[in-house]
């Protein structure tokens, strides 16, 4: 079986202008969104303490709501999540008040209202912790991007690490758009996803400009775009196909791997899908455009020095 | 093609033999055990432990399916958690306070696994249910401690040596005197420099000024962290958790894991309570009391609660002058007072001793106050009159407690003090039911989406699809063999990442296929199209995975709590596909077509 039995190369050089049009508006929008709502940021990021409670029968939110507003917590968030058994209770955190028992007071008013409450998950984050945890997730990106960059430079060129790094910071900010304009939650998991997808789609770009250096090689004449469109028409198949395996996974832990991994495989997925239209058709125009040649990646053989006698 | 060299294949061979004994132990699962171990180093389980258990055991008619013994802790086996319960109480009973009970789940797995270290995987707290806290210490509060401290040796020696001193107090950082006249401040000088050599003692005018260098203060902190950890290593003892993790990080944080433990309100009580025993002096002076309940405090003196019988609280007059603290009990057990209310009996060692034997000589008639200090609020337990000079070190203090009072009292200062008070900055609990849920999800993902990708790439890819399912089969093996070997800590990102390392995985199969076919479209022979496939797949594969294990260890370095979890997995994997990739998908095709004449390749 094949599907993709394609005999002449796609000029996709010459639609350059056109994908990267529609890359730059995705990214505006993305930017758009990300400032106008901004990010729904976990407890993990902002702190505050995250409870999640099951009932034996279906859970009464308002009676939930009232016993926490005469707790003086009328800034909390009530929830039902999965079944209408299970209520997920957000507590902000409060100034000079101990948060960390914050918890075990809720429940036991809880309790009181209905005794057969039982506690599933607890989560408190002081305000001391979220700050950490941005900037070690803000230094996480910027070792992922030098990092990946000298790899690249190193093993290709320096055109090829900058085309790569645009094409998939891009993904990345369009990945945060999404979560900003839907208002998902924004957790660590899902910052790890952003990561891993990061790594997964600049191997995507590789395997393209690995192709390019070698038709660089093998073969003559042609102009750079011709050789492009060439080194995209015959990894396309691997390209989709890959994904397309990868997807399922992910897909996979969307259907079953309930809403601990929801947003995590929301993240991949959408990171998955503009992985492969950045890393075809953002990064090769943008080696084109910085000006790639052949003399950039072929060595020329040494000439040899011969002995004057 | 070339034939494939025997020394691979027999690399291949060891590393999937292993990977079958390490992954084994997985399916076992867990039987519910008593774990057994002493409760300080000096008490040490043996064979007269498991003697003394049997007995008690076989006396209860409990029906123990075997024990382990690793020279430390002792744990006995039971078919149901019925029988642990039961199991545990008898024990707990035949073996005294002075060995932990507690109750813990083993693997199920023959013995002779793990004697080559074949474990389960160790599943996070995410995955078992437990808590999990992140405390941090309050620096300022130890390096307060430790100046009141010296306040307190200081006046101590200055009465012995019977030197009058207008007062000593902390005061910016150091500690001052205040003396009638420079000559005194200059005998008090060189008096501290011969009895108490490590403080820094200066004149200042009139006064002397004990100031502790920045040296100091890192040492004190430094101090302060590990006392706590020490402290909290007690306490968790004394809860009867199986595995305990209790760590420092950073600085000044300490990471506590209590698998297992499903009461954190109590375990938090416990973990964060700086419960220590002061014993004051009353001030007994009706007018002054009246007049500091009307505002105007005494010097050198506090207004205190005096807790009744009923849970009523009393005003009472305290004088400021601590005369002993909790660092100089030795134990400290629950029992009850002549009258049958609960108490709390104390020994002291021989410092304390002496000094409370002074105490109460020199104050005999008056009123003695046990005062208990727990997260900045003092509170006085009790407050008897001291009828007649009490020595031997042996004090029972018994007021309005309930017996779980005392015996929460008893542990705290059993366990020791807190160096400094510690705050719950994190916390993570999570119910058992959650974590079971936990784990069927996890693996309901991976199985689905890896039966998803095998049927793909056999319908996609025939014979070499099959080839391509094999080698992600044996890299799922290795996986979780190395996970149970490194016995790395798996959560559900963890899981997570096993799946997305699969679906990464097959990546690399995907681009060997595909340049097979190629290969052949340009006319190749099935031999050569083979082997050029694998020769050129294998600089694309280890360029991506480069690119890939660059984001895998940034997370590593980086990410904290879940995403460490992650990242250890997502690392691995990426390893582990590697080599699965590239050496078993080519050893598969090398058994496959190597030796025989190939006329149409299934691909």
């Amino acid at each position: 079986m094949e599907f993709f039995k394609i005999k002449k190369d796609i000029p996709f050089m010459s639609y350059g202008r056109l994908t990267t049009s529609i890359s730059l508006l995705t990214f505006i929008l993305a930017v758009f969104f990300l400032f106008s709502r901004g990010l729904n940021l976990s407890v993990e990021f902002t702190g505050g303490t995250l409870m999640e409670v099951q009932y034996s029968q279906a859970a009464n939110v308002d009676q939930i709501r009232g016993e926490l507003d005469k707790m003086g917590l009328d800034q909390a968030s009530v929830q039902v999540y999965g079944s209408a058994k299970n209520v997920m209770l957000r507590l902000p955190n409060k100034q000079n008040a101990n948060s960390a028992t914050l918890s075990n007071s809720v429940f036991n008013t809880l309790k009181v209202g209905s005794p057969d409450v039982q506690i599933k998950s607890v989560e408190y984050i002081g305000p001391q912790v979220g700050r950490d945890l941005v900037n070690n997730g803000l230094m996480a990106i910027a070792f992922v991007c030098i990092g990946i960059m000298i790899y690249l430079a190193l093993r290709f060129e320096w055109r090829f690490a900058v085309a790569a790094i645009l094409a998939n910071m891009h993904d990345v900010v369009i990945i945060l758009g999404c979560f900003a304009a839907f208002q998902w939650e924004f957790s660590l998991t899902v910052l790890a996803a952003i990561l891993a997808v990061l790594g997964y789609s600049v191997n995507e770009s590789v395997v393209v400009f690995d192709r390019i250096r070698e038709n660089f090689r093998t073969i003559r004449g042609g102009t750079v775009a011709q050789i492009i469109n060439n080194a995209i028409t015959a990894t396309m198949s691997r390209t989709i196909i890959t994904h397309g395996c990868t997807e399922m996974m992910v897909l996979s832990m969307l259907f079953f791997g309930g809403p601990s991994l929801h947003y995590f495989a929301l993240a991949l997925t959408i990171g998955i899908l503009f992985g492969i239209y950045s890393s075809v058709l953002v990064a090769s125009p943008i080696v084109m455009w910085l000006g790639v040649s052949r003399e950039n990646l072929v060595k020329q053989p040494k000439r040899k020095e011969e002995a004057v006698v | 093609m070339s034939k494939f060299p025997l020394w691979k294949y027999f690399i291949i061979l060891c590393a999937v033999v292993a990977g079958f004994l390490y992954t084994l132990p997985n399916f076992y699962g867990e039987v519910p055990a008593v774990q057994i171990s002493g409760s300080r180093s000096a008490i040490v389980v043996g064979a007269d432990t498991i003697a003394q258990v049997n007995a008690s055991l076989k006396a209860d008619n409990i029906q123990s399916i075997g024990e382990v013994f690793d020279g430390k802790t002792l744990k006995f086996k039971f078919s149901t958690t019925d029988t642990q319960l039961k199991a545990r109480d008898t024990i707990q009973q035949a073996l005294g306070d002075n060995y932990i009970v507690a109750l813990n789940l083993i693997p199920a797995s023959p013995s002779w696994m793990s004697s080559i270290n074949a474990n389960p995987m160790f599943l996070g707290l995410d995955l078992r249910g437990g808590v999990h806290f992140l405390l941090e210490v309050d620096m300022d509060a130890a390096v307060k401690k430790t100046l009141d401290k010296y306040v307190g040796e200081v006046r101590r020696d200055l009465s012995n040596n019977q030197i009058r001193y207008g007062s000593v107090a902390v005061v910016n950082g150091s500690v001052l005197i205040q003396l009638r006249d420079e000559a005194t401040a200059g005998q008090v000088v060189n008096q501290l420099k011969k009895d108490l050599p490590k403080l820094q003692a200066s004149l200042d005018g009139n006064n002397v000024k004990i100031t502790v260098s920045a040296d100091e203060i890192q040492v004190i902190k430094e101090a302060a962290v590990k006392q706590n950890i020490l402290t909290l290593h007690n306490r968790v003892n004394e809860l009867g958790v199986a595995e305990p993790i209790i760590q420092q990080q950073g600085p000044d944080r300490i990471v506590v894991e209590l698998p297992g433990v499903q009461d954190t309100a109590r375990a938090k009580d416990i973990l964060g309570r700086t419960a220590s025993l002061e014993v004051r002096m009353v001030d007994d002076d009706r007018n002054a009391l009246n007049q500091a309940l009307n505002g105007n405090l005494p010097f050198g003196e506090q207004l205190l609660d005096e807790v009744n019988a009923d849970g009523s609280n009393t005003k009472i007059l305290i004088k400021n002058d601590v005369e002993l603290t909790g660092d100089n009990i030795n134990d400290a057990q629950p029992g009850f007072d002549e009258n049958g209310s609960p108490s709390v009996n104390i020994g002291l060692d021989s410092v304390g001793a002496s000094i409370f034997k002074q105490v109460t000589t020199n104050n005999i008639g008056k009123r003695m106050a046990m005062v208990l200090v727990d997260h900045g609020k003092s509170q006085v337990v009790t407050a008897p009159v001291i009828r007649a000079a009490i020595g031997g070190g042996q004090v029972q203090i018994s007021g309005a407690m309930s017996v779980q009072d005392a015996n929460d009292v008893a542990l705290l200062l059993r366990s020791g003090s807190l160096a400094a008070p510690m705050n719950i900055i994190e916390e993570r609990t999570v119910g058992p039911s959650l974590g079971q849920e936990n784990i069927d999800k996890g693996f309901h993902s991976v199985l689905w989406g890896f039966l998803a990708i095998s049927i793909f790439m056999c319908v996609y890819y025939l014979a070499f699809g099959v080839v391509s399912v094999v080698s992600l089969g044996v890299n799922l093996l290795l996986l979780i063999a190395v996970l149970s070997m490194l016995q790395a800590t798996l959560t559900l990102p963890g899981i997570a990442a096993i799946a997305l390392a699969l679906g990464m995985a097959i990546d690399s199969n995907v681009l060997i296929n595909e340049r097979i076919r190629e290969e052949l479209r340009a006319g190749l022979k099935p031999h050569a199209a083979i082997e050029a496939g694998y020769g050129h797949a294998w600089a694309t594969i280890l360029d991506s995975n480069v690119t890939t294990l660059i984001a895998g260890l940034a997370l590593l370095a980086f990410g904290s709590g879940p995403v460490k979890g992650f990242a250890v997995v997502h690392c691995l994997g990426i390893l582990t596909s590697m080599f699965s990739a590239v050496l078993v998908s080519r050893g598969i095709a090398g058994f496959l077509y190597a030796n025989r004449r190939i006329k149409k390749l299934y691909i």
